[in-house]
């Protein structure tokens, strides 16, 4: 079994992301790694493959920096890696990296593909879907559980009000959650092993796109700060806090 | 003129989601012609308040195709209702089910989509806001229509127009090929007392209040309040203390409450943009620095697990001689 699992590089996954002069994130000179959202996706993953025979390539496009987030997920287990990096995809929206990201795909050859939620920096929540109509397969979304059992996939997928099961034939496309898998750790001897392991580094043209395929369709013309909504009073005492919450909320006319 | 549409989303009840009575106000103030697109079992029964929200026309039906399969059917159905009938923009709420359609069918049409908007500002510009909210980012929407905006739940207060909406079945036949998820059983987490988006007021608990446990102390203080619904962050959520029913920020639910209070939590940037527009806000937070009294018109520094108690005590006795 072929299991593909999208891994984003992020800047600086524990802080606030940096924006440059042209309005995009900073993306190159700039610490960061797979963006945390992926780790469960890679998790659940490295456990399909681990019970159903096969292995794990991780997918990714971004930046040369974004290395660092393949490299991340082959020290966890995965087999192989395929990036791509190409200057005209800076800036790129979701059409663009989907269709990018369908090619890399389609090239490297997948049963299942798995992917997180939504990115920690783009949180557009939608590239899943739209590279799974561009593979021509379903997109199982907000996966809590994933299982994969002869051929086709079961999940439980998150709801408003709670979940539902979903069960689909292979091939398909899954969005996993962070309530679903617990990542595991790399080990020392996962982040030697993972810079021996194969990694596809390709550029538009080795997949066929051309840079006008590769334009993206949306342009930021402006950032402004939103209205201020000024800090409050604070106290510092703990013993007044609860009196004068409680008098706060009389004032508010909810008690 | 333009042609703009809302893509309607029906509750697993079949009655409308309120996110599609939101876009459809907005849809009012960019084009003349406003039309709704909406499919699952209740999808005709949705028309009247959609119609009374400013659709003038509602593609619909009720087949439950579109209710046991996820997005693929009803991606082909919009898909084929937008080569037919052009809009020019189409409106999405930022809900799982929708933006499962909305990327799905971005694919098809190959144009722009653009998330997270939290204004529109005409056909072909839209606004977003980022850092939790502190910076607003304005986008020029290029390429082929339909260009495709998934606006997050509450950016708009519905309001209703008066008008009535004709209806329009939609007939499309999908292809067993789109069918191969299967939507099995259905669970519902019971949650006691009023919904999150509708609550006076709102009480959010975090990591800081320790262990799963704690949160009955909330559930104790929702009570003394009244018309209090309880939620959370995402950081407990994923530690399966509450279901994520709970879950309140960028990828739960966006509340909008007169009054809001924050317990334990940090108040990351992704939580903040589920909360930021209540009317007051109040944070308990043991860390002075913690980015949530920023935003706070009450904050108090302490440990959560001593002043909540009290609290419940207070009210109490405020109602009791009130
Ligand atoms: C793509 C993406 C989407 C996300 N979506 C959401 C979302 O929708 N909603 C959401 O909430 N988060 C979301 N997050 C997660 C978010 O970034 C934070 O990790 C999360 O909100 C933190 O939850 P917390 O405040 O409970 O925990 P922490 O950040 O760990 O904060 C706990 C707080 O409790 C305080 N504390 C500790 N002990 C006590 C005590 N005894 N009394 C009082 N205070 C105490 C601490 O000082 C601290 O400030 C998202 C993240 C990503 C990457
Ligand atoms: N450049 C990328 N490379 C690899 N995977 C990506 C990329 N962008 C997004 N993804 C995947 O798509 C998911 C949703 O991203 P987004 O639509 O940006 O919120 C992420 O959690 C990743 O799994």
């Amino acid at each position: 079994m072929n299991v593909v699992v999208l891994s984003k590089f992020i800047p600086n996954p524990a802080g606030t992301p940096e924006l440059g002069d042209d309005f995009l994130v900073k993306r190159e000179g700039v610490e960061g790694g797979l963006d945390p959202g992926d780790e469960y996706a890679v998790e659940a993953a490295l456990q399909i493959a681990e019970k159903a025979g096969g292995e794990v390539t991780a997918v990714s496009m971004g930046p040369e920096p974004a290395m660092a987030a393949v490299r991340k997920a082959l020290s966890l287990g995965c087999a192989k890696g395929v990036l791509v990096t190409d200057d005209t995809l800076r800036g790129s929206d979701v059409l663009v990296t989907a269709t990018v990201l369908a090619k890399a795909i389609e090239r490297a050859g997948f049963d299942l593909v798995l992917a997180g939620v939504e990115s920690t920096d783009g949180s557009t929540g939608t590239l899943p879907m739209a590279l799974a109509e561009l593979l021509g397969v379903p997109s199982l979304t907000f996966a809590r559980k994933v299982d994969v059992t002869d051929g086709s996939v079961t999940i439980e997928r998150q709801t408003e009000a709670g979940y539902d099961v979903v069960e689909s034939a292979l091939p398909a496309l899954v969005t996993v959650t962070a309530g679903a898998t617990e990542p595991r750790y790399p080990t020392l001897k996962g982040i030697m092993q993972a810079k021996q392991k194969p990694v596809d580094q390709l550029s538009l043209s080795d997949l066929g796109l051309s840079a006008d395929e590769a334009k993206p369709t949306q342009q930021v013309t402006g950032i402004e700060d939103a209205p201020e909504r000024g800090a409050g009073e604070i106290v510092e005492n703990e013993g007044q806090g609860a009196a004068r919450i409680a008098q706060f909320l009389l004032e508010a006319k909810v008690v | 003129m333009a042609k703009v549409w809302v893509y309607a989303e029906l509750s697993p009840n079949g009655s409308v989601h309120a996110t599609a009575l939101e876009l459809l106000t907005k849809a009012r103030s960019l084009a003349d012609t406003i039309e709704a697109v909406v499919l699952g079992p209740g999808a005709t029964g949705a028309a009247g308040p959609l119609g009374e929200h400013g659709a003038q026309r509602v593609f619909a039906s009720d087949d439950e195709v579109f209710a046991n399969h996820l997005a693929q059917p009803a991606t082909h159905a919009l898909h084929q209702l937008v080569q037919e009938h052009q809009p020019n923009l189409i409106l999405f709420a930022y809900s799982y089910n929708s933006r499962d359609v909305a990327g799905r069918l971005q694919a098809k049409t190959r144009s722009t989509l653009m998330s997270n908007v939290t204004d529109v500002l005409g056909p072909e510009e839209a606004q977003t806001q980022i850092f939790g909210g502190t910076k607003i980012v304005t986008c020029s929407l290029q390429g082929p229509d339909p260009k495709l905006l998934v606006v997050r739940p509450k950016a708009f207060e519905p309001e209703p127009s008066g008008g009535s909406a004709e209806v329009v079945p939609v007939e499309v036949d999908i292809p067993d090929e789109l069918k191969k998820p299967k939507v099995g059983e259905r669970h519902e987490e019971q949650a006691a007392g009023p919904k999150l988006e509708e609550a006076r007021v709102v009480i959010a608990g975090g990591r800081g209040l320790q262990k799963s446990g704690n949160f009955e102390i909330l559930r104790e203080l929702a009570d003394a309040i009244g018309n209090t619904a309880v939620g959370a962050s995402r950081a407990v959520v994923d530690a399966g203390w509450v279901p994520y029913s709970m879950q309140i920020g960028q990828t739960g639910t966006t509340v909008k409450p007169d009054v809001y209070i924050a317990i334990g939590i940090s108040g990351a940037t992704q939580h903040i943009v589920g909360m930021k527009e209540a009317k007051r806000i109040v944070a308990i937070n043991k860390d002075p620095d913690a980015p949530i009294f920023k935003l706070a018109d009450l904050g108090v520094v302490g440990d959560a697990l001593k002043i909540v108690p009290q609290l419940v005590e207070e009210i109490r006795s405020k109602k009791s001689s009130g």
